[in-house]
């Protein structure tokens, strides 16, 4: 009876629902604030977010492969790989280097062609591609070690005004992503991919050749990923980004993308991965032991998709009344 | 006509997806004990046994769980693992009397996981991937805080019963042998198995046709949970006590043991008896790389590469 409530009520829950990510993200950021008023400064929030670049950028790799419906288990075994080389044949052969990066990538691009002329669940052949970065990365670098290239450390400690590098670079990659897959063309034919393979295969366009293209732009990321890492650490470690696997997936849902349907948000998907982040950092804040901390994480995460669903429950019961 | 085009070998083993990984896992054995000189074939199959076991008992839940359909998988069995292979150790206290309790104990931990994931999927509506995620976090560090330091041994009697030997054949085999004819017959007999594959298959389809898709997703993923509890006893009793990282590699591992064995990937049709030659395979995959003097590096390599092969031709012929 009051159609223009029942819309104004759908959008509002509309906004929250997209907004959830950046409120997870200011309540975290507020909690750890009032713990510690010292921590609200460049250098607080440095030490807070110094680790976040990588994992946005892996976030961003996963998010592509979800675009299409498909996961990819392998990312995090991916990164660790790049940061073996980068720390080892990077500094000494640099060609070299950039070859065996180039080559990873068309790693990437070779997957997602198994799984397109083929059919395969992407679930699985990711599943054994993990094993295959992973011992690759152990014949790399056997002991954790190598050193990053200076100009790499040297980028990653940049001093970049009023905020941390890591805040600038998430939001730059947020912005090029966005650009990209939700107000471009081809952008726009990746996400249909997702949600209606046929239609978009009906319309001319070669999955195969969409999906390859896919597949290679994550590698691209990973790769991204892998060499923001090493800067940070300056050293690197077939294990040492196994985490991110898991850790990209949840960013992704957590910034309200879904796993079908070509449903995914760049900026929510970067917001998610800043989340949980800033989870891992709030914990040692607030002097919560260590064998309890990956427990807190998970309940953030559940805390934060729990929200979401009566956010959702709530614009059922608008769009019904 | 079509008996006759199903006559050929072709045509039964396209019939019977599960045979691959019995195949594979044979011309493994075949190859490490050609890499050996000849030698060691029945200890390899002994230990084959013995070790696959744990990853049918871990995988059969995983099976489940997948065969619901797209997006359903189980992530928290390591943490429930770890959970129960803790907890059966502290309830048994080395005390031959309290295997049983301890048996039970872990099982029901397991369940509790279960029911737990089978909350944040329906009440929050949280993904299963997701869900299963973040309960295994939190399951993890339950089992952390209590498990670290804990230094108790098995029963005897229990560990005996893990290391025993019928006939040649591992007891613990002839326990995952069994669990293998339960989940076949619970599968293809009963209301609630059969309910499985209809609700993988097309859950709204199974949903309008009077199936309560809800209370059987229950049941699976408790059923899940619950036989990764008993995995985790028994791998305590297995190794002599238990340890935090005992279930790790049992993420993947149960993943990969269902898909090799058969069982769609999108739902729907499981295969019980292609578990078995999975996790047989996976087991002397090592072995042959070890045998074949792999490094760490090369032995992953190749793990990871055979893995994706033999994905991509079963899935070329079941096509």
């Amino acid at each position: 009876m009051r159609p223009d409530g029942a819309a104004g009520g759908r959008r509002l829950v509309g906004v929250l629902r997209a907004a959830l990510p950046a409120l997870a993200f200011a309540l975290l950021l507020g909690t750890i604030f009032a713990q510690q008023p010292r921590a609200m400064s460049y250098l607080g929030l440095n030490l807070l977010l110094n680790l976040a670049l990588p994992v946005v950028l892996a976030t961003m790799a996963q998010m592509l492969i979800i675009t299409l419906g498909d996961l990819d288990l392998s990312i995090g075994a991916f990164v660790s790989l790049v940061t073996c080389i980068g720390g080892t044949v990077l500094p000494a052969q640099p060609v070299l280097g950039m070859a065996l990066l180039l080559a990873g990538i068309g790693g990437y691009a070779a997957t997602g062609a198994l799984i397109g002329a083929r059919t395969l669940p992407a679930i699985v052949v990711t599943l054994g591609l993990s094993f295959v970065w992973l011992g690759l990365a152990v014949i790399v670098l056997p002991t954790p070690g190598g050193l990053a290239p200076g100009w790499l450390s040297q980028l990653m400690r940049m001093r970049t005004p009023i905020m941390p590098l890591a805040l600038w670079a998430s939001i730059g990659v947020a912005l090029v992503v966005h650009l990209a897959l939700m107000r471009s063309a081809y952008g726009t034919v990746v996400r249909g991919m997702g949600g209606n393979p046929r239609a978009v295969a009906r319309a001319g366009w070669s999955l195969l050749r969409l999906r390859v293209a896919v597949y290679a732009l994550a590698g691209v990321f990973g790769v991204l990923s892998g060499l923001a890492l090493l800067g940070l650490t300056t050293s690197g470690d077939a294990n040492l980004a196994g985490r991110y696997t898991l850790l990209s997936i949840a960013a992704v849902i957590l910034g309200g993308g879904e796993f079908t349907g070509g449903r995914v948000s760049p900026s929510g998907a970067v917001l998610g991965a800043l989340t949980l982040t800033l989870a891992a950092s709030l914990l040692t804040f607030l002097n919560i032991p260590p064998d309890w901390q990956i427990g807190v994480q998970g309940g953030i995460l559940i805390a934060v998709l729990g929200l979401r669903a009566v956010i959702e429950r709530i614009g059922r019961a608008e769009a019904l009344a | 006509m079509t008996a006759l085009a199903r006559g050929g070998l072709v045509g039964r083993l396209a019939a019977r997806p599960w045979a691959y990984s019995y195949i594979a896992a044979a011309l493994t054995w075949v190859a490490t004990v050609a890499l050996n000189g000849g030698a060691g074939g029945g200890a390899l199959i002994g230990a084959a046994l013995a070790f696959s076991a744990f990853a049918v008992l871990a995988a059969l839940g995983q099976m489940l769980v997948i065969t619901l359909g797209p997006g359903n998988v189980d992530l928290s069995i390591p943490s429930t693992i770890a959970l129960s292979s803790a907890l059966s150790m502290l309830v048994m206290n080395e005390q031959p009397g309290m295997i049983l309790p301890g048996l039970l104990a872990a099982v029901g931990a397991g369940m509790a996981v279960g029911l737990f994931n089978v909350a944040l999927i329906r009440l929050l509506r949280i993904p299963p991937i997701i869900a299963t995620l973040s309960a295994g976090l939190v399951v993890l560090s339950v089992a952390i805080s209590f498990g670290r330091g804990l230094k108790i041994k098995p029963p005897t009697a229990f560990a005996d019963f893990a290391a025993a030997r019928l006939l040649g054949v591992p007891a613990l085999a002839l326990v995952a042998v069994a669990a293998m004819a339960v989940a076949a017959v619970v599968l293809d007999r009963t209301v609630t198995g059969r309910a499985v594959a209809a609700i993988g298959q097309n859950a709204r389809a199974a949903g309008f046709a009077g199936i309560p898709v809800e209370r059987v997703r229950m049941v699976v993923y408790v059923a899940s949970a619950g036989l990764a509890g008993l995995t985790g006893a028994l791998l305590a009793g297995f190794s002599g006590g238990n340890s935090l990282d005992q279930g790790e590699e049992y993420l993947l591992l149960t993943i990969a043991v269902v898909v090799i064995g058969g069982t769609d990937v999108g739902g729907g049709r499981a295969s019980v008896a292609g578990v078995g030659g999975a996790a047989l395979f996976m087991f002397l995959l090592v072995a042959m790389l070890n045998t074949a003097g792999a490094g760490p590096g090369p032995r992953m390599l190749l793990t990871g590469l055979i893995i994706i092969a033999v994905i991509a031709a079963a899935g070329e012929a079941r096509a």
